[in-house]
């Protein structure tokens, strides 16, 4: 249902569907089965298998932690409370660098989708500019940005040369690089769909926006907002959810600090270093679940079905 | 936004205006004066540059050159959406995500009017229209989604109204019918409407005023009546009906009239029906206004006669027959009789003779280049 946001087409495919014999109904069976095995066996199980690891209980009678499958809701309670504020920062700079991207993609989108119309060139050299990242490895740009803010960087003195940093401040580790490393990371995805959307914006829509009195805001605000709301619904979706579950930008690595952990970051550190597995999985089941919630929530507010 | 509307319509006047887009000129120096409360029709063959006429009213497209008075009022610089104009656009352009009845109030709501959906409701109603207000524009049929346009538009009373081939994807008879009742609605609220359309029935049917239009100027204006009656180019006898037209040079001149040779047989046309009274000029005559006759007949000098040709080509459309006759030497002739139950011959074949009132005749101010299109007959002669 949530996944329906993603796609433009799919919406009413019970009208459309053209009466179909037996023998392709068949085949169009056959057809399924190697997604349905591969939702199954790498979907599926893995899910149950973390829900049940989940709630595991620990044993350290032999004096080395062992986990036994059991059935201990008490794990979740422990997590949340323990892991509270990286619960809630995980969701807090999704939602800024959600929005962050937003007010950055929007503009960008519209002039390749609307005004660059004209010139299919400029449109697919910059379709092509937006994509470009990723060529390079994800690491190694985020990794960049850490160089180019550094504490020896000159942007870093400057700033603090005009007083924006106090001199003992720095940028690197700061929520501000955190959230600054998870807009730039995930641009493209919503840039994209935002594209997608605006590039069909059927432009005699504004011209009757203005012949009916409404200024050029109030034709932006009334008109082309409203009717590109399927592109920003998909474009928020697909930077929210992996940014609420990323845990490379605020790595201590990378652009964050211990006081930047994100639920990522304790997930990845209790599956692969402290071996707390009930605990990491608790988080992941956390994550996804509010994850769900969130997006379904957002779906049936945003009111986009019949724009889909 | 303080532009003052009125309730009433106001007079368009377009002076000098030229519209020039990268490679070609849409637009060359149009003057045009379009009286408050007309229904005035721009008519012409799409590319003539009718509907870029309407944009730049609209004030959708900006003009290269000249000046464009709402009211007595320059309104050439100001933008759409402070120009007390509305449009009917051929598209529709009905706002999808919103109601038929949130459409409709749009416009009042831009210009804060006091209660807009109660006279939004008041408009659909007008259209016969109000039962379907909270659906949506994809929900309803092509000629329901013109009228909400309709509505949408006249909600504002705006000074002009302009209609972009609003009648174009309608079929036949909802065509018919929307013509006359917009023709009621345009009696009934006295704005002024500027209609563009290239279909010369919907024009001359709802106009008061006609212009014909082509690459880019306006060729003739008048009423209806006016220019099917006596068409002065030969552009305007073909575009608005058909003509048999005739090419010849003036041979004889009386106080009244002037006559043409065409391959031997005389050809009349009264002097105040004629643009040109020297050299070679083209005459035309309605098929409609011809008749044909077996044996040659005994006619006064009130009328023009050739002949005799051939039936080549019978036509059955109902109230009347189309015959085409092959007159040799001068060309393909078409004649239109009534049916009304005293045909006369109607076998292919047949040799007849056709003959007009010279006070039918008309005569052009240019000549037709040898480019016949399939509806029209023209017959010319090389002298």
């Amino acid at each position: 249902m949530a996944f329906a946001a993603f796609s433009h087409g799919g919406g009413g495919s019970k009208k459309s569907a053209a009466p179909v014999s037996k023998g392709s109904g068949k085949v169009a069976l056959l057809l399924l089965l190697p997604g349905l095995f591969y939702l199954a066996v790498f979907f599926i199980a893995p899910l149950f298998s973390l829900i049940a690891t989940s709630l595991q209980t620990m044993d350290i009678s032999s004096g080395f932690p062992i986990y036994n499958y059991g059935f201990q809701v008490s794990n979740y309670i422990d997590v949340v409370s323990q892991y509270g504020p990286q619960i809630f920062r995980s969701f807090f700079y999704a939602l800024l660098a959600t929005i962050a991207a937003l007010i950055i993609s929007y503009p960008l989108a519209y002039f390749i989708g609307v005004k660059a119309r004209r010139w299919p060139l400029l449109q697919g050299l910059m379709l092509t500019l937006v994509i470009a990242p990723f060529f390079i490895s994800f690491l190694l740009r985020t990794f960049a940005w850490k160089q180019i803010f550094s504490n020896e960087s000159w942007i870093v003195s400057g700033l603090q040369q005009i007083g924006l940093l106090s001199p003992d401040q720095y940028l690197v580790g700061t929520p501000f690089m955190v959230i600054f490393g998870l807009t730039y990371n995930f641009i493209p995805f919503m840039t994209l769909p935002l594209y997608t959307t605006l590039e069909r914006l059927d432009v005699r829509y504004l011209e009757a926006g203005a012949d009916l009195y409404a200024s050029p805001r109030k034709t932006f605000m009334k008109v082309t907002l409203p009717l590109s709301m399927p592109g920003i619904v998909s474009g928020t979706l697909l930077t929210f959810i992996p940014i609420a579950g990323d845990y490379v930008n605020a790595s201590g690595l990378f652009l964050g600090s211990t006081e930047t952990s994100m639920l990522g970051n304790v997930v990845e550190s209790k599956f692969l270093k402290s071996y707390e597995y009930p605990t990491a999985s608790a988080l992941s089941v956390i994550l996804m679940g509010a994850i769900l919630l969130l997006v379904t929530l957002y779906v049936r507010k945003s009111g986009t079905d019949d724009l889909l | 936004m303080a532009t003052e509307f009125v309730a009433r319509g106001a007079d368009l006047e377009l002076k000098g205006i030229r519209k020039e887009f990268p490679g070609f000129t849409a637009i060359e120096d149009l003057d045009l004066h379009i009286p408050a409360g007309e229904f005035f029709a721009l008519l012409g063959p799409s590319g003539c540059g009718k509907t870029t006429t309407l944009r730049l009213v609209a004030g959708l497209d900006q003009p290269t050159k000249g000046q464009i008075l709402i009211g007595g009022k320059d309104v050439t610089h100001t933008k759409a959406h402070e120009r007390p104009v509305n449009t009917v656009f051929q598209s529709y352009a009905l706002f999808p995500h919103m109601s038929v009845l949130e459409n409709v109030a749009f416009g009042l709501k831009q210009r804060k009017i006091d209660d807009p959906m109660t006279k939004a409701q008041a408009s659909l109603d007008l259209v016969e229209l109000g039962h379907l207000a909270l659906r949506r524009p994809a929900q309803l049929s092509g000629g329901q989604q013109q009228r909400v346009a309709l509505a949408r538009a006249l909600v504002n009373r705006p000074s002009l109204l302009l209609l972009d081939e609003p009648l174009g994807a309608l079929d036949l008879k909802l065509r018919r019918q929307m013509q006359i009742e917009l023709k009621a609605i345009q009696m009934e609220v006295g704005l002024t409407f500027l209609h563009v359309t290239h279909d010369q029935e919907e024009a001359m049917d709802m106009a008061d005023t006609v212009a014909v239009m082509n690459k880019g100027r306006i060729e003739q204006m008048g009423s209806p009546e006016k220019l099917y009656d006596r068409p002065k180019t030969v552009f305007v006898s073909k575009f608005l009906g058909q003509s048999n037209l005739f090419v010849g040079s003036v041979e004889e001149e009386n106080a009244s009239s002037i006559s043409i040779n065409v391959a031997g047989s005389k050809i009349t046309v009264p002097k105040d029906r004629a643009e040109k009274h020297k050299g070679k000029i083209a005459v035309g005559v309605r098929p409609e206004k011809a008749f044909f006759h077996e044996e040659k007949p005994k006619l006064g000098a009130g009328h023009n006669l050739i002949g005799p040709g051939e039936i080549i080509d019978i036509r059955f459309t109902g109230v009347s027959n189309q015959y085409l006759i092959e007159i040799p030497k001068i060309g393909n002739v078409t004649v239109f009789a009534q049916n009304i139950g005293k045909s006369p011959v109607t076998e292919l074949g047949a040799q007849v003779w056709v003959s007009w009132k010279v006070e039918h005749a008309f005569g052009l101010s240019d000549l037709p280049t040898n480019t016949g299109s399939e509806t029209i007959t023209e017959s010319i002669t090389v002298q």
